[in-house]
């Protein structure tokens, strides 16, 4: 267990935040944009787990966060979907190139 | 190398690799079914730290809710079987550039900062002291996130419905009348 350093584990977030950043610039699809998302935001759960378990074993904060944090990318791919559809009901397209009347 | 950095090694491959497939496939149902793969490699991930509690609740949320919740959007809005437009060159050249710019950036700031990890307590993070802790209404608690978190997602759920209610005829009526 100790022979693996914490900076592995955050070089492994770290890659895994870029490939979701990858991924919602290149995508134009609504449904894999958020996908993407859901990879940053699980980079961002593994960095408070082992910063909490390497670095402050005492306290549990840490996981306290990742709990809230994966409860709040529940509610929010929810809502996200429910709008992801009523958008296809009135364009029948969920690409981010077709939806653009409020584009300034 | 003893087995526990081979397995992490391993956990670390299957994620990163199933990441990069999600992202990249041109088709959307197996981009769905590889962010399935590198959710459940976190899942193992957290299994590998010892956070069991973190974990089971990664595989219940996000391989059981989350996952589910996009392929069944993905069958409701498009046909599953078709490809998806590829990206424009110079976009994926641009996206790629600053992707890997900005991974070297930040593995170098993690390589140049020395963590202080010498830490002799041991990491007690078993269900009972996770709930002790998080609804302890002490000044370290967090019983009154808690409460919100959950008025939260009663919002939520209240909004999804109220957003995806297919109008009704007397609606429509309505939006008629309004619109002369």
């Amino acid at each position: 267990m100790n022979e693996i350093p914490l900076t592995h584990i955050l070089f492994l977030s770290t890659a895994l935040f870029f490939i979701g950043m990858y991924g919602l610039f290149t995508r134009r699809n609504l449904i894999t944009m958020l996908m993407s998302i859901e990879l940053m935001l699980n980079s961002v759960n593994i960095n408070f787990v082992a910063f909490n378990k390497y670095l402050f074993p005492d306290q549990l904060d840490g996981l306290f966060f990742s709990l809230f944090i994966i409860t709040i990318a529940a509610a929010e791919a929810a809502v996200a979907i429910a709008i992801i559809i009523n958008l296809y009901r009135s364009h029948q397209s969920i690409d981010v190139d077709d939806a653009t009347e409020m584009k300034f | 190398m003893n087995i526990s950095a081979i397995i992490f090694y391993a956990i670390a491959t299957l994620i990163l690799g199933s990441a990069l497939l999600a992202v990249t496939s041109l088709k959307i149902f197996r981009s769905a079914i590889w962010l399935l793969f590198s959710l459940v490699g976190i899942a193992a991930l957290y299994f590998w730290m010892q956070v069991e509690f973190i974990a089971a609740i990664q595989i219940v949320v996000y391989v059981g809710g989350i996952v589910v919740l996009i392929i069944f959007s993905i069958f409701l809005t498009q046909q599953s079987g078709n490809k998806m437009a590829k990206p424009a060159t110079p976009k994926i050249i641009f996206s790629a550039l600053a992707a890997l710019l900005g991974t070297a950036f930040t593995f170098n700031l993690i390589n140049h900062y020395g963590f202080n990890t010498l830490s002799a307590q041991p990491f007690n993070s078993s269900v009972s002291e996770i709930g002790t802790q998080m609804l302890s209404t002490t000044s370290y608690g967090f019983i009154l996130p808690f409460e919100v978190v959950s008025m939260l997602l009663l919002a939520a759920m209240v909004g999804c419905i109220v957003i995806a209610m297919k109008p009704t005829s007397a609606d429509i009526v309505h939006l008629n009348k309004k619109e002369d």
